[in-house]
């Protein structure tokens, strides 16, 4: 750990103290003990998800560094950072979106329900199934409404007939807030809807395949205030039925939705704790520069 | 500048006014160029087609001659046994010269008898022919007939041979000339529209001669091609873009796909001769072959607009379908496919009209023939419209001058169809999603 720092020889990296062994195992954190050079509560009780000492690389740079954090079930969890410090592609190694780089490389271990999701029997198609994704931009599919929806239980054969597919289709929007603006026009393309009802559709659609996990990179950034509002909302109804991973830019959407909050700086994750603790009491100086709008 | 200090504001207002008037003249140049180079284009195509068209409309008439025949049963049926071969192989020349000489009593030396002979084409007979044919009972009897002229003939009713030339530099001389005119007055002289130059195959008389053999080698030849092509093209388009590593062999790939785009057609030929005739066999002047050679010249086009087509899908689309699970095939053919197949069309109209309008590789494998049977399958011997233009560009009588114009009309027709097809095709995929 110390030959690497003084490799790096950036200012910022410098200044970044890890915490030694001793200080991670805090006595307050539930679950397993772990080796960390994060400060703060990194592990929960009955986690959803587990990342292990995660590395990415693209090519020859070092994106991620030595991360290892718990996702908590039916919890928002924010990962916030400046921009570039990897919480993105943090984020895309939870359900396995960087195999489409050629050039990005993870090592480490990720745990799905205590199966790795890195190994080589584990299929990154069953996945996605199991962790949904909503991207920065709202992307629905050049379909109709009800197509978008239904797609995900298609390919995966969830509907056995035309009514169970419709009643997915209607849960799914129902759960999204999205039922009413549209049940009179489930055939009209869901590009023709405006901006946040498109990333409602999205919402909708991850949910549609009844996943455990849904990760959120950035959901509400090409969003207006009150598209966004309807957004939040909807994520913390959401977090009665999933465990929520939101990537966000905005510290006052952390502090609102989310129940745990990470901060990535350059690759590292400083720290982790109860979105409280973090924005009222941040033990890393780092996080507290961050939070207090010092650099970002 | 700071705000306080108002000069520096004024000098920056006033120097953009001073360069206001020479920027919108710029702005008015460029336009000017621009219009001038699409009416420069305009004009161009307008030449074009009224050319082509002028020359080529009257193709679309034939001349006819009403004579009034008498089915001469000692012409045609000598033994008297009305045996449908025997009536099949009567003399009806024989039958067409005694209707031409009842016409014309006072022509009695045999010179000129042959030059009156002359004015019916080889295709009358056959039109008397198919009249004894369709009821022996004629045979006999005395009918008036509407009889195809021969090319010069048509030529002077329409106009095309000049007749103040001294009679040594035409075609017809002042004999024939006065026969037509006496035809004319007595309204026995008609021009029609020429149906036979879309139901005949090529003939060495232009009054007989047709397009459909061209046209037909060229839908079979097309048939072939966009068969082969297109999926072929597609397929490589969409593994290359989609699925293929990057790496060494895929980048000599992709540059010798581009260069053979740039190949010359007719080296296309030469490969198609050495390899699909020679090599595998396969009959010379056929469309099959043709179709094979188009296709090798049409793929890198097809593959090259595909792949520009694929990486124009944006890829939020490919990661919203990863992102709910869909394999790497389903994302390709449920969402990318769809949303590129507008611009892979694109890309095989602009293949399939090249190679439509191809001749030089068709050379190289024999579909240069003079071929007067239309052919009914890929593997009988063929031409194409362009080679068709070609053929009758190079004859000599001047009635193949505007049977050229006129192919070239039939071409561009062929093109239009063609392209309006695929427009068609191309709306409804729009429209799908």
């Amino acid at each position: 750990m110390a030959t690497e720092m003084a490799v790096t020889g950036e200012n910022l990296r410098t200044s970044v103290p890890r915490a030694s062994v001793s200080a991670a195992a805090d006595q307050s954190q539930p679950g397993e003990k772990i080796e960390t050079h994060t400060i703060g509560q990194v592990t929960v009780a009955n986690p959803v998800m587990t990342a292990r000492a995660v590395n990415v690389y693209y090519g020859d740079k070092h994106a991620i560094r030595d991360v290892s954090i718990d996702i908590g079930r039916n919890a928002v969890i924010a990962f916030i950072g400046p921009s570039g410090c990897g919480k993105s592609t943090f984020l895309r190694c939870l359900n396995r979106m960087n195999d489409t780089i050629d050039i990005a490389r993870v090592t480490g271990s990720i745990t799905l329900d205590g199966e790795d999701i890195y190994d080589k029997r584990q299929d990154a198609v069953q996945l996605r199934a199991r962790v949904g994704m909503v991207f920065q931009k709202p992307n629905p599919f050049p379909k109709s409404i009800y197509e978008n929806i239904a797609y995900g239980p298609r390919i995966h054969g969830l509907a056995a007939n035309r009514a169970d597919l419709d009643e997915i289709v209607q849960t799914s929007l129902h759960k999204a807030g999205l039922w009413d603006e549209v049940k009179d026009r489930l055939d009209n393309p869901g590009t023709s809807l405006s901006g946040g009802q498109q990333q409602r559709l999205c919402i909708a659609r991850a949910i549609a395949v009844d996943p455990e996990v849904i990760l959120m990179d950035e959901p509400c950034s090409a969003l207006d205030p009150i598209a966004t509002a309807r957004i939040e909302d909807l994520i913390d109804e959401l977090r009665q039925g999933y465990a929520i991973v939101i990537v966000t830019h905005n510290m006052q959407q952390a502090a609102r939705v989310s129940q745990r909050t990470a901060y990535f700086h350059l690759g590292d994750l400083i720290e982790v704790g109860a979105t409280d603790q973090i924005f009222t009491n941040p033990r890393h100086k780092l996080t507290e520069d961050y939070i207090t709008g010092r650099f970002g | 500048m700071s705000k306080s200090d108002a000069t520096p504001a004024r000098g920056v207002r006033q120097k953009v006014a001073a360069g206001l008037k020479r920027r919108y003249r710029a702005e008015r140049r460029f336009q000017a160029y621009g219009i001038a180079a699409v009416g420069v284009g305009i004009l161009f195509v307008v030449v074009l087609f009224t050319t082509i068209i002028a020359n080529g409309y009257t193709a679309f008439e034939q001349t006819y001659i009403r004579l009034d025949v008498t089915y001469l049963a000692g012409e045609i049926d000598p033994t008297g046994a009305r045996a449908p071969a025997d009536l099949a192989a009567g003399n009806y020349e024989g039958v067409l010269h005694a209707a031409l000489r009842a016409r014309f009593p006072e022509v009695t030396d045999r010179a000129e008898l042959r030059q009156l002979y002359g004015i019916l084409s080889g295709a009358a007979e056959t039109t008397v022919r198919e009249r004894v044919l369709a009821d022996p009972a004629r045979i006999g009897t005395q009918e008036s007939l509407w009889l195809l002229a021969r090319d010069k003939v048509d030529m002077l009713v329409k106009g095309k041979v000049d007749r103040k030339l001294p009679e040594a530099d035409r075609a017809l001389n002042d004999r024939e000339v006065g026969w037509i005119d006496a035809l004319g007055a007595e309204h026995r002289i008609e021009k029609r529209f020429n149906i036979g130059f879309f139901t005949h195959g090529d003939s060495r008389e232009p009054e007989q001669a047709g397009v459909r053999g061209a046209v037909m080698g060229s839908l079979f030849t097309l048939l072939v091609t966009l068969l082969l092509s297109f999926p072929i093209g597609v397929a490589a388009a969409v593994y290359l873009e989609e699925f293929a590593p990057r790496n060494r062999l895929t980048d000599v790939i992709e540059v010798n796909i581009n260069n053979l785009a740039a190949v010359p057609s007719i080296v296309f030929g030469l490969l198609g001769l050495a390899m699909f005739i020679e090599f595998f066999g396969l009959p010379r002047s056929a469309p099959l072959v043709g179709g094979l050679v188009l296709t090798l010249m049409t793929l890198p086009t097809i593959i090259i607009a595909s792949r520009a087509a694929l990486k124009a899908v944006p890829p939020s689309i490919r990661e919203a379908a990863f992102g709910m699970g869909a394999s790497p095939v389903q994302t390709v053919l449920h969402h990318v496919l769809p949303l590129a197949v507008p611009g892979m069309l694109t890309g095989a109209i602009i293949g399939m009209a090249r190679a439509l309008g191809e001749s030089a590789p068709l050379l190289m494998i024999g579909m240069v023939a003079f071929i007067a049977d239309v052919p009914k399958t890929f593997s009988d011997p063929a031409t194409v419209l362009p080679v068709q233009v070609y053929l009758w560009a190079s004859s000599p009588e001047r009635a193949f001058i505007e049977r050229t114009s006129g192919a070239i009309i039939v071409l561009l027709a062929f093109l239009l169809i063609m392209n309006a097809a695929a427009v068609v095709l191309r709306s409804r995929f729009e429209r799908r999603w």
